[in-house]
């Protein structure tokens, strides 16, 4: 009973917004209507790519309240295990995929007296749907939207006119402009939830300034979009079931054991929700923690780790699986 | 499907019976001949036809009546259903995933029809009709949880995720075993349950709270809860104490067959789409000890599940004063021959 | 001090500095002015964090208004005293109209106090846990008859009779800290007229 439901949808259409960004419309194969979902959910695509089948979570960009079609937007990513490479270069319309129930890890506090959205480029994507949610159920929000060049923001002609210059501030980069982060963060309105998503190091400085600034960590969420990273292959135990699996060099353990046909309890395949947190038998080596879950003093006890995004320096991983 | 549906009351002259199918569904919450707290959760797929798992949502013979007795006490106390603002959308969501359950289920008794955001809903049993726009409150008589929760057996929770927790932020809760929304909303997992004893140090609440943070969309869960009532009232809460708490005091050897009502608790869970929140549903069923005694394995099992109930947690669910009473009336029936396993009757 | 019993009774973990607030709203009633004092002998207490806190200080009556002198030179940015809770809420009522985030609360003093501070900034989206708390002085309670809903302020007995409705009620350790109160529920429904001699358990 681990994860989230899956259903079967059919590529309708793809739009190229930008050089690198790719949107996709999906809808169901059985041509009924698609779960509805709330701001800031996300799917997980089944992309049968030649190196194998990779499973990767994208943020829904539709609105909530519409069941009739799903829409994803997909950056192409530089150091791509082959995911975002099939989206641009494999995908056409008509394609059918398996994707799952809509899952929401970055839900908004609907107390919120109002939310404030900060986005880095791709990491826009959340935000789409959040703020069609709240433009349709009412509620206040302002988004603060970055990005390299004026065209590499896939959404930014499209929220300045849907949400006016009041609510939307676009910053390009490339024409030397930034978010005044210290001046945004000391004129919110007591009550104000702040969002943020993109890039890692934008999300590390915007936690830090925002604690800098007074802001208790209940009124700050991000969301990190991880991709498990490369590493030396190594081989995994799983000391209930007896199997030995090669965890490859592109591929993280949670991979491994379903290419082996087996299953492990997993959500967000991106170390953040903690689903997939197994308990270690034994390492002959250190473990690498590459998930935002586990506490400082949980990582040090080397008894736990995320089979979805963790490595290991060292040759041999037994887990209690 | 036809139901026929009993008039009859919940308070005052107390007319409510079971009907020999009613019984016969009846969800007796014991498989074996002890009681102790578990999660014991499982997925709430469709059972076997005619029970009480056949729908997602179960309307049987008392519906109008217990509809009847939901108004009656939301007239004398109208802080029973409250939601706290922010919960709006979670209240769509429920009216949502009621309508379309009584609809898909009870053909005969309801229909929904949609036209993109207008809705037309008709309640037969009840006599209600009304065309309104979703998400539009000003288009329904009253706000949508309570709208549709005046029309459906059970009280209901909604529960807000945020900050890794959960919170109770809105509820219709008419029928509660014994504590107060009112009081209640706005507190958190852990909080709304402290009061109930051992679970805690047992860390049966811990493993719910992470069982119930990890819930998907399409895949809701349900277990079943009990506790004991004297006289078939639904309305026992903190509330009307005053008025219910006497009755603990006049069970005699002559009526613990007629008053003395085994109180059974559906409680079905569903993540709900637009707002991420959880809907809790208590669903309650109520069956004399009378009638309990016409399937005698669950009679042989009730006696020995409440001969063997720790003190404490029969003080917590309220037993204490006519417990003794009722173990005599059940001793007598009970001819000491083994109980098989599982549920149901033999 | 106060010991939790059961989980809905809050704990308050003591006055701590948050140095990195841009402002700070210390609320002391009667001998939560202590634990202010206590607060400026710790190292982060430094000037520059009075200097941005606006202190609003509960006095009833002459004793408790001594400490007067002690709070101003502290140098908070602003020292208020007010003769009431009420009174003092209002004050923290319209501050918080316009304060933004950045902003931190701490509260010290009795447990109703401390509860009322919670649930007025609760309506301006602040989180329970973001307030910082010390509990001080009297241990009295201020409970909610389950049955008529009227509060009852300065409870130090158990069982207590509900000054609106008669009833006579025990009082819970079960708390709403929306409310800022425990919960009263009649003690003699099931045996009317048993009640049990009252005790003075929250002096």
């Amino acid at each position: 009973m681990t994860g989230a439901l899956s259903l079967s949808v059919r590529v309708a259409e793809t739009v190229d917004l930008a050089p690198d960004i790719r949107r996709i419309r999906l809808v169901s194969t059985a041509g009924d209507p698609l779960p509805l979902f709330s701001g800031g959910a996300h799917i997980v695509v089944s992309l049968p790519t030649a190196q194998g089948l990779i499973r990767n979570p994208y943020s829904l960009t539709s609105c909530p309240h519409d069941g009739t079609a799903y829409e994803i937007c997909v950056q192409r990513s530089p150091s791509s295990r082959g995911g975002s490479a099939f989206v641009h270069d494999g995908l056409k319309a008509g394609d059918e995929l398996d994707i799952s129930y809509p899952v929401n890890l970055f839900a908004m506090d609907r107390r919120a007296r109002k939310h404030l959205f900060i986005a880095g480029g791709i990491g826009i994507t959340p935000f789409l749907a959040m703020m069609q949610q709240l433009a349709l159920e009412g509620g206040t929000f302002e988004l603060h939207y970055a990005m390299r060049s004026p065209d590499s923001g896939a959404a930014r002609q499209d929220v300045e006119a849907r949400y006016g210059a009041h609510r939307v501030r676009t910053y390009v980069s490339a024409h030397g402009r930034r978010i005044a982060l210290a001046d945004l963060l000391d004129g919110q309105p007591l009550g104000t939830h702040l969002y943020v998503c993109g890039p890692a190091r934008l999300i590390d400085d915007v936690l830090l300034q925002a604690r800098e600034a007074g802001w208790p960590d209940e009124n700050v969420h991000c969301e990190r979009f991880a991709a498990p990273p490369s590493g030396k292959p190594f081989l995994l135990d799983l000391a209930r079931s007896g199997h030995r699996i090669e965890v490859g060099a592109h591929q993280s353990a949670l991979e491994a054991i379903e290419a082996a046909g087996l299953e492990a309890p997993h959500l967000c395949r991106g170390g953040a929700c903690g689903q997939c947190e197994t308990a270690v038998v034994s390492c002959d080596g250190a473990l690498e923690h590459h998930d935002h879950f586990l506490s400082p003093d949980e990582r040090e006890s080397g008894r736990k780790f995320m089979i979805c995004i963790s490595r290991i320096a060292g040759e041999r991983l037994v887990l209690d699986l | 499907m036809t139901i026929v549906f009993n008039d009859e009351t919940f308070r005052g002259d107390y007319t409510f019976a079971n009907s020999p199918s009613a019984v016969r569904r009846f969800p007796f919450p014991f498989n074996e001949d002890t009681y102790m707290y578990s999660v014991n959760i499982e997925p709430h797929t469709a059972g076997p036809k005619g029970s009480v798992y056949e729908f997602p949502i179960d309307i049987d013979e008392h519906y109008v009546a217990d509809m009847r007795d939901r108004a009656i006490t939301l007239r004398e106390d109208p802080l029973r259903c409250q939601s706290l603002p922010h919960m709006i959308t979670a209240e769509w969501d429920l009216l949502d995933l009621l309508m379309v359950s009584l609809a898909q289920s009870y053909p005969d008794l309801f229909t929904l029809t949609r036209d993109g955001d207008r809705w037309h809903w008709i309640n037969r049993p009840l006599g209600l009709e009304q065309a309104f726009i979703f998400g539009d409150v000003a288009t329904l008589p009253c706000p949508p949880m309570e709208y549709i929760t005046r029309q459906c057996q059970g009280d209901f929770c909604l529960l807000d995720q945020r900050n890794g927790d959960l919170f109770v932020d809105s509820g219709m809760v008419t029928a509660q075993a014994d504590w107060s929304l009112d009081f209640d909303i706005g507190m958190s997992f852990k909080e709304w349950h402290a009061p109930v004893p051992f679970a805690h140090e047992m860390g049966i609440f811990e493993r719910a709270q992470k069982f119930l943070l990890n819930m998907q969309i399409g895949r809701p869960v349900r277990r079943l809860n009990w506790t004991m009532t004297v006289n078939p009232r639904l309305d026992t809460a903190p509330e009307t104490y005053p008025l219910w708490g006497p009755d603990r005091g006049t069970v005699t050897p002559d009526n613990v067959g007629d008053k003395v009502h085994l109180r059974v608790e559906l409680q079905a869970l569903w993540r709900l789409p637009r707002s991420n929140a959880i809907v809790f549903s208590i669903r309650g069923y109520l069956i004399k000890v009378d009638e309990i005694a016409t399937v005698p394995k669950w009679h042989r099992r009730l006696h020995r599940v409440l001969k063997t109930l720790p003190p404490e947690i029969a003080a917590y669910k309220g037993l204490t004063r006519y417990l003794d009473t009722t173990l005599d009336w059940l001793a007598v029936r009970d001819d000491g021959q083994p109980t098989s396993p599982g549920f149901g009757p033999d | 001090m106060l010991s939790p019993s059961i989980l809905s009774r809050p704990v308050y973990p003591g006055l701590r500095v948050d140095k990195f607030a841009r402002l700070n709203l210390i609320l002391a009633e009667g001998d939560g002015a202590e634990a202010v004092l206590a607060l400026s002998q710790t190292p982060d207490a430094t000037c520059a964090f009075f200097a941005r806190s606006l202190i609003f200080h509960c006095a009833v009556n002459a004793a408790e208004r001594a400490i007067l002198p002690a709070l101003e030179a502290l140098a908070p940015q602003a020292l208020w005293s007010f003769p009431s809770a009420e009174t003092t809420l209002v004050r923290l009522r319209g501050v918080l109209q316009t304060a933004t985030m950045g902003t931190r609360i701490l509260a010290a003093g009795t447990e109703p106090f401390i509860g009322q501070v919670v649930a007025e900034a609760a309506v301006f989206g602040v989180d329970p846990r973001s307030i910082i708390t010390e509990h001080r002085g009297s241990t009295r309670r201020r409970v909610q008859c389950v049955h008529c809903k009227g509060m009852i302020e300065n409870v130090t007995q158990n069982p207590v009779v509900c000054s609106h409705c008669g009833l006579s009620l025990f009082v819970r350790d079960h708390y709403s800290k929306r409310l800022g109160a425990f919960q009263g529920v009649c003690i003699d429904a099931e045996a009317p007229g048993h009640i049990p001699a009252a005790e003075e358990l929250y002096p």
